[in-house]
């Protein structure tokens, strides 16, 4: 048995309404580690040659709420969602930071794993006395704070009246969906702790096609054994130090990005990102410092990062919304990208958005993209039921709720901004792929590639990545991210709880036992992880298909001149990005379309991917 | 006579529970946040309570503990439980005006804040990471420390008018 793990998965069936326990086996567990590398081997294991065939949103689907070795131990423990994306029609591991994690743990469990879908809405309740479907009739159409506070109390009181004895019951972790989940909003969030999402990859919608409202879980066993509890005890002490360390992150998190990124770097999303400079003070992380930070500490379990600050607006319209800081990604998608910047109307949105459960980069990027098609006259008052200019919060809000219950143009967006291009576009005969900021079909992140002073590569960051849009995994160069974010993403910890990385692989080897180090991920598991996930990509459908190399491309816009700001101007070398696209491709082992070849698929042991490959190589 | 006592500043506690990890790896030899000696409770995100021990300077759960089992240290004040003669009745917990002790996952023991022989771990790692919303005081044996022996979700609730005004009277 390896160490590090809890030992077995929940398997719950929600079409015969079964739940049993599972174990992987050693070999795949150090093969894949957890999350997102073992996530994706999951699902091409259980779909396999069936994959292009399969509806995300159908009952063929599998939903993996997976943790990872590391989970719990390593600061900052997340979850990670995974199954065949609704968005990419490939595999995202999508994480958030949630005490549902090592709920999960201390219950026995290092994942659950859902098929099927259930008659009508449930809820799954994990203990150490196994998993239980249990009815959720009443908590479907709730918002994501009532869904919370609800929860928490008829599972406490449950619990509670289970063993009364043992003192009082903490409150469980939970995953949810909020309305956009529940409607299927095809890149809507799975939920955790009001304000944090497993964002990308749309599986809060594949959580709604089950009709599955949340997975909850409360346990009261340690954390599972370690292979070297020593190194592990002193490791994690050192991690801590190193976090606590870092002052100006832990004083402001990301919530001083909504201004400085756009004024410094040049790099946030503006009007649906036809600039990515502005100066507007007004925006600024005092301005929602001092006015609404009211716990500007604020972290999740085993952390001492702090890049949480919680904010409520205290007096106005909006009075009592609560939501973190918001992050940088909300401030630019709820905020600049929809010409907005006021810290209240921002903080009101992200609030919104929260509870409603859209997936915020997502959700702000397909509401920007039909307001600059209104901008351009191409969708019109008559269109929306109302006029959508830039700045108008009450606009954006009546938006994402029309989003959220699939309500007239509403029911379009809510096909996330690539699949409502589409249909627009035929709608009224213009060609609205200009427009579109996304890669893979996933709405890029808040950083720009355009100005090159982000935190990313230029040019193929997003372009060649396995997760398309998504900012918080991209591709460098084919090495250095294997074990950076694809490894924390399958360890399953945060990327934002970094650490010198002798402490990290320090601390995967001592918890395990597995030979992990740096090189190992960068030219081994790393490469197993992407190049599985990358076939998963290729193979796509049913309803979209990637086409090889023309689609490993940024959208359009980034190769438009910034017509502001320090860099003004400057754009994306299209040169450059091909030529360094090849260079990714060789890296990893696949040909000059991006396919990965059969030696590289034999040398990873993937070679049960090779009939799948071969068919796309000609 | 002075003794030490952990005041509570619920504000400034962030979740990290880096607390119940501290007394689990010191009481228990591993990371246990639910057999720790502290327990943060959150009924709703932001709203956190570390819950422990006030050493009430009546010690009810002494009193109600029918095999003797609880006493109480002469330096430290803290409450001392007797894994031999402890039942597990669960007494202790139903006589505390807090509802804090818990009992051992594992053991079923009574399961108490021992104030680890005068230097509590929880307040250590918590000074460490520069919270401080646990910290070591000393002072004279007062009824005030009663007053901090309360059900934590009653503590989130005032928490929660203070973090979001009206707002907070229906979160919880």
């Amino acid at each position: 048995m390896p160490r590090g793990y809890a030992g077995k998965y929940l398997e719950v069936d929600l079409t015969k309404e079964k739940t049993n326990d599972t174990a992987i086996d050693e070999r795949t567990l150090e093969d894949y580690f957890g999350g997102r590398g073992l996530g994706a081997k999951i699902l091409w294991d259980r779909i396999g040659d069936r994959w292009a065939k399969v509806d995300p949103l159908g009952p063929e689907n599998i939903l993996l709420a997976l943790t990872g070795p590391m989970t719990g131990i390593y600061p900052g423990g997340r979850i990670c969602v995974t199954g065949k994306s609704p968005v990419s029609n490939g595999t995202v591991g999508s994480t958030a930071s949630t005490e549902f994690a090592h709920e999960l743990r201390t219950a026995g469990y290092d994942g659950v794993i859902v098929t099927g879908k259930a008659s009508g809405p449930v809820y799954i309740l994990v203990t150490e006395e196994g998993g239980e479907i249990r009815d959720a009739g009443h908590l479907w159409g709730t918002i994501g704070e009532d869904t919370l506070k609800m929860l928490n109390k008829e599972v406490s009181e449950e619990l509670t009246g289970r063993k009364p004895n043992v003192g009082l019951w903490k409150e469980p972790g939970m995953i949810y969906v909020g309305p956009a989940g529940e409607n299927m909003v095809r890149n809507a969030g799975v939920m955790t702790k009001l304000c944090h999402a497993c964002g990308y990859g749309g599986y809060g919608s594949v959580m709604g096609s089950k009709n599955l409202k949340a997975i909850v879980a409360k346990g009261r066993g340690p954390l599972p054994d370690v292979w070297a509890p020593e190194a592990v005890k002193l490791l994690w002490k050192k991690a801590h130090e190193e976090l606590i360390a870092r002052d100006s992150f832990r004083r402001q998190g990301t919530g001083y990005g909504g201004w400085s990124t756009g004024a410094t770097l040049s790099s946030e999303p503006v009007r649906n990102w036809q600039e990515e400079w502005h100066d507007e003070r007004t925006f600024g992380g005092p301005m929602f410092e001092n006015r609404f930070w009211v716990k500007k500490y604020w972290t999740d379990f085993n952390c001492t990062c702090n890049c949480m600050k919680l904010s409520c607006i205290p007096s106005g319209k909006w009075a009592g919304d609560i939501t973190d800081n918001p992050d940088y990604e909300l401030q630019s998608y709820l905020g600049t990208n929809f010409g907005i910047f006021d810290p209240a109307d921002n903080i009101h949105l992200s609030a919104l958005v929260d509870n409603l459960g859209h997936h915020a980069i997502g959700a702000g990027n397909a509401a920007a993209f039909a307001a600059e098609l209104y901008q351009r006259g191409i969708l019109t008052e008559e269109d929306l039921g109302f006029k959508l200019e830039w700045g108008d919060t009450e606009a954006f809000d009546r938006l994402l709720w029309m989003m959220a219950r699939r309500e007239g143009i509403g029911d379009v967006l809510a096909e996330g901004t690539y699949r409502a291009a589409k249909k627009i576009g035929e709608m009224k005969g213009v060609d609205c792929m200009p427009y579109v900021v996304h890669v893979k079909g996933i709405e890029v992140g808040a950083h720009g590639t355009r100005s090159d002073h982000d935190f990313l590569a230029h040019d193929i960051s997003y372009a060649v990545n396995v997760q398309g849009g998504d900012h918080t995994s991209v591709a460098s160069d084919g090495f250095r991210e294997l074990s950076g974010a694809v490894f924390s993403d399958s360890g399953v910890i945060c990327s934002f709880a970094r650490t010198p990385q002798n402490i990290i692989f320090g601390l995967a080897k001592a918890i395990t036992g597995y030979p992990i180090t740096i090189d190992s991920w960068r030219r081994v598991t790393g490469p197993r992880i992407v190049t599985l996930q990358k076939a998963l990509l290729l193979l796509g459908g049913p309803d979209v298909t990637w086409t090889p190399i023309e689609d490993d491309d940024n959208p359009p816009r980034f190769y438009e001149p910034l017509p502001s700001g320090p860099w003004k101007g400057r754009t994306t070398d299209r040169e450059l990005v091909e030529r360094k696209r090849l260079t990714y491709f060789e890296t990893l082992g696949w040909d000059e379309r991006g396919i990965p070849k059969a030696e590289t698929l034999q040398r990873l042991g993937l070679e049960d991917l090779e009939p799948s490959m071969k068919g796309l190589r000609v | 006579m002075t003794s030490i006592w952990i005041v509570r500043d619920y504000e400034s506690c962030t979740g990290c529970r880096r607390c119940e990890l501290a007394c689990s790896l010191h009481h228990e030899g591993w990371f246990w946040p639910e057999a720790s000696r502290v327990r943060v409770f959150m009924p709703f995100p932001g709203v956190e309570v570390p819950h422990l021990c006030a050493q009430c300077d009546d010690y009810p759960c002494v009193e109600a503990c029918p095999t003797d089992a609880l006493t109480v240290d002469e330096n430290t004040t803290a409450v001392l439980v007797d894994q031999e003669k402890c039942i597990g009745c669960s007494k202790c917990i139903g006589a505390c005006p807090g509802s804090v002790p818990i009992l051992n996952p594992e053991t079923g023991k009574a399961t108490i804040c021992d104030l680890c022989d005068g230097d509590p771990e929880c307040v250590k790692v918590c000074h460490e990471a520069r919270y401080d919303a646990l910290r070591l005081v000393e002072e004279r044996m007062s009824k005030n420390r009663k007053l901090f022996s309360r059900h934590p979700i009653e503590v989130a609730r005032d928490l929660a008018v203070k973090f979001f005004g009206e707002k907070g009277e229906e979160v919880i």
